[in-house]
């Protein structure tokens, strides 16, 4: 037995959360003067709640089953990539910042690397530019689809899950085949990517892009006339655009409320011009329209993808600048010149000339920027990624408020976050 | 990105407006650098969001870094975007270290730009920079009981030790 006083009443305790710690947090205590202390609710939710999509805690007032106010509390798995990332030469960074936002990481590579050849003022081969965008579109399917899997089992619809992650795996087997990784491939590297895809791995896309698109029908088979799925988000967790502008909000949920603002469109980086696709937007900007551009989404991404893949150029799949780049693996047993860049890029790595840059890329949930700043020596002083589910998550109050907590759980779904990439 | 030359134009309405506003202008690998005195950020900030010639309504990033060796320490860095015409413009303000226990101080963009609210407090949590007016500074991505600053350059790597049986004897009161 305990020996310590209870410090609130037992149904506080029961919730774990008590007046003071909803006072100090900022919230309003109960309203007690006029007998309503009953009405008014502070719980925690999260941060081991599955519908949260992570750890995330948000700590809603509740009156009855309508949401008064809702606190984000992030951090939980902060494990201070940014900081680590100081400490290793440019190209061991890599890795790191995969394990950021860790649905999304061709992005989170390809931002990173980005920014680096900016500092170096170093072209990337079109082969490369072309490789990338394939991988970079696939790794959008397959974020969007475990989006859908984990959203739509959120509103009790369970056999979606497994179709989706069906698929997912599908395109996990292209990145294993193409680079020996499921997950957190290292497949982009600085000046190119790290290997050419082997053989018949083009054919394997293709047939996988084609495959994609009735699969894509079918998922909206099963959720489109499903009459709980359309109660549950149509009208939901509507913030007019240019509130969400303001709130610095990107991606499909700005997409959704009618902005068609894409990165790949606006700003193109990595050949995104060549290739013919639409943007698609939504009208009303609930969460039924966030859906649905989001599955769109995934339609546009094949057809990048076949476009991509048909027009993919000839020649050098990363850059032959013996500074940057290792040497191809056969010239090491018969040029010096070689084996000398190889060891020093090993052991040292290339050294970056002194600047800052930003590059932004349009990721699976927005605007993903990597700041970089190099001091002349092989290890960057500072890289900061612009997460954007960390910035889209300030939104979510102004979508749950004055809601029902059920329609909290489906704002939260769609809004996407992922708490790797939030807490970094 | 505005090219060199609307670079010194943006810094000379700046100049013409609010004297010693812009302590420098850099353009590097193609990106426009506008260096602001830190007292002098939110009215840069809100010209560049408002003048109908400018209109960098976007506030895309805001970061901040230490850098230690130099002189002054800590800067903020301000990624401003312009949709319809989609430049971007990076506003740099470089703050001085006080020295210990006292924080350097920046006005808070939040009247501005609300959704720089999260990432004020990240700059504050990680390097300990005081955003003056910010609604709710406190830290968000460390434990609210935390000391020190993190992402300085002088806060040392490596943390905490790993417990052993070999070691356990030099952890004082590590079975706590």
């Amino acid at each position: 037995m305990s020996e310590r006083e209870p410090v609130g009443s037992v149904r506080e305790m029961a919730m774990g959360v008590t007046v003071d710690a909803a006072a100090e947090a900022g919230l309003s205590p109960p309203d007690v003067e006029d007998g309503r202390e009953e009405a008014v609710l502070t719980i925690n939710f999260g941060p081991h709640h599955p519908a949260t999509h992570g750890v995330l805690r948000l700590l809603v007032e509740l009156e009855g089953e309508v949401v008064h106010d809702v606190k984000p509390y992030v951090g939980y798995v902060h494990t201070g990539i940014e900081k680590n990332c100081e400490d290793k030469s440019y190209w061991k960074v890599i890795p790191l910042v995969e394990r950021m936002d860790y649905l999304s990481y061709y992005f989170n590579a390809l931002a990173y690397c980005m920014s680096v050849e900016r500092l170096l003022d170093e072209e990337v081969p079109a082969r490369a530019q072309y490789l990338r965008v394939i991988h970079c579109e696939l790794n959008r399917i397959h974020s969007h689809l475990v989006w859908l899997g984990t959203s739509a089992l959120d509103l009790g619809a369970i056999s979606i899950l497994w179709y989706c992650f069906r698929e997912r795996d599908k395109v996990l087997d292209l990145f294993e085949a193409s680079s020996g990784q499921r997950m957190h491939t290292r497949y982009v590297q600085v000046g190119g990517v790290v290997e050419d895809i082997p053989a018949n791995w083009a054919r394997k896309v293709l047939a996988f892009t084609e495959d994609m698109v009735e699969r894509v029908g079918q998922y909206e088979a099963i959720l489109d006339r499903n009459e709980i799925f359309l109660q549950r988000t149509k009208g939901v967790g509507i913030v007019p655009p240019e509130r969400l502008l303001e709130l610095g909000v990107t991606g499909p949920l700005l997409r959704a409320a009618g902005n068609p603002w894409d990165l790949r469109k606006a700003d193109p980086y990595s050949s995104y011009d060549h290739f013919e696709f639409k943007i698609p937007i939504g009208t009303v900007g609930d969460c039924y329209d966030r859906y649905r551009v989001r599955v769109a989404e995934i339609r546009e991404s094949c057809a990048i993808i076949r476009q991509a893949v048909e027009g993919l150029p000839e020649g050098p799949w990363i850059t032959d600048n013996r500074k940057v780049a290792l040497p191809p693996r056969h010239e090491l047993a018969t040029s010096m010149e070689a084996l000398i860049h190889h060891f020093k890029l090993v052991t040292e790595g290339f050294r970056v000339p002194p600047g800052e840059a930003y590059a932004p890329i349009e990721s699976p949930r927005g605007e993903l920027g990597c700041f970089v700043v190099a001091d002349g020596s092989a290890k960057p002083v500072r890289v900061h990624m612009r997460d954007p589910s960390f910035v889209n998550l300030q939104s979510l109050r102004e979508m749950c408020v004055g809601g029902y907590i059920a329609d909290m759980i489906v704002s939260l779904a769609m809004l996407d976050p992922i708490l790797g990439g939030i807490d970094r | 990105m505005p090219d060199p030359a609307g670079l010194e134009l943006i810094a000379h309405e700046l100049r013409e407006r609010h004297p010693e506003s812009i302590a420098d202008t850099l353009y590097y690998r193609g990106i426009a650098t506008l260096v602001v005195e830190p007292d002098h950020v939110l009215e840069v900030l809100s010209w560049l969001r408002d003048d109908p010639q400018q209109q960098y309504g976007f506030l895309a990033s805001m970061h901040a870094c230490d850098y230690l060796p130099h002189e002054p320490r800590f800067g903020l860095h301000y990624e401003l975007l312009n949709m319809s015409r989609v430049e971007r413009i990076h506003v740099k303000a470089l703050l001085a270290d006080p020295g210990e226990p006292e924080l350097p101080e920046i006005d808070s963009c939040v009247s501005l730009f609300p959704g720089a609210g999260f990432q004020e407090r990240e700059a504050f949590d990680m390097f300990g920079i005081v955003f003056r007016g910010h609604p709710d500074l406190r830290r968000i991505l460390m434990p609210e009981e935390y000391e020190g600053w993190p992402q300085r350059r002088d806060f040392p790597l490596g943390g905490e030790p790993v417990l052993f049986t070999h070691n356990e004897h030099q952890m004082p009161r590590w079975y706590e």
